[in-house]
């Protein structure tokens, strides 16, 4: 079998080109689908741990988690909607009204 | 064989999910982030997880990219509308990044791990069988709140994307 280790780095790197893809862009869309990379890092990360425990918790555990991803994709993508409609652009730069 | 299989898988996860955050256009980066998610797929298929390899391209594929793909055919987004990043925070952005996998792999390098072997293998945990047995009686009460999520997300999504008297339309 393929060693637990080798699953662990995929994901890792995976989470890693997540907080670069979050921290460089400043389109809101490409922010949201970092964010998507992150969470599918976390999944494999959680089925690579089941597979090799033999517990199905963590799979049930992916479940939810892609439960919950596609319901904050929902509320997130009207949020985009809303923010275009009322400032013409999704620019995170634009966004700034809370900034101290 | 299976081991050839997780390189190729990995290497195409690894550079589709780069594509995702260093392409111009934001409709590349979706169609990178659905091959993403089959490389994904892939990989839950070799992990002996066919459930979630489904629900993944279901879920994930089917529902999640379309939702992507349908809010940017509506936003209209040209290629040049987004700003660059000033060069100083994409270099600091770029090194902690770099940081962070540094520190990740060196401390989970020395990890201790689970040893998997032949003999305690069981192939059948990732089916519906097991999987449902496991979530209708252990996890009974999240699953029922991750209805509840469902519906507050659906009127939430329904409410913010309502058109109100008195806004600018376009």
């Amino acid at each position: 079998m393929i060693p637990l280790n080798y699953y662990i780095f995929l994901a890792t790197i995976l989470f890693v080109i997540g907080v670069i893809g979050v921290l460089t862009r400043r389109n809101a869309l490409i922010v949201f689908m970092s964010v998507e990379i992150m969470l599918n890092a976390v999944n494999v990360l959680f089925i690579a741990f089941s597979t090799y425990k033999n517990d199905p918790s963590g799979q049930v555990f992916v479940f939810f988690i892609m439960a919950v991803a596609a319901a904050e994709v929902a509320v997130g993508l009207a949020i985009i909607v809303m923010i275009y409609r009322n400032l013409r652009s999704i620019d995170t730069g634009v966004l700034n009204n809370l900034k101290w | 064989m299976a081991a050839q299989l997780f390189y190729f898988l990995t290497t195409l996860a690894i550079f589709s999910a780069a594509m995702v955050v260093f392409s111009r256009n934001p409709v590349n980066s979706v169609l990178y982030l659905i091959f993403m998610f089959f490389c994904l797929t892939g990989h839950y298929i070799l992990l002996n997880a066919q459930f979630l390899a489904i629900v993944n391209i279901i879920v994930y594929a089917g529902a999640i990219m379309v939702l992507f793909l349908f809010v940017i055919m509506f936003l209209n987004l040209r290629k040049d509308t987004e700003p660059k990043q000033p060069p100083l925070m994409k270099f600091t952005a770029l090194f902690s990044g770099g940081l962070l996998l540094l520190v990740m792999v060196a401390v989970l390098s020395k990890a201790d791990m689970v040893e998997s072997t032949d003999a305690t293998f069981t192939s059948q945990i990732g089916l519906v069988e097991n999987l449902g047995k496991v979530l209708y009686t252990q996890y009974l009460l999240p699953f029922e709140l991750a209805s509840i999520l469902f519906l507050v997300a659906m009127v939430g999504a329904v409410m913010l994307g309502k058109r109100e008297t008195g806004e600018r339309h376009f």
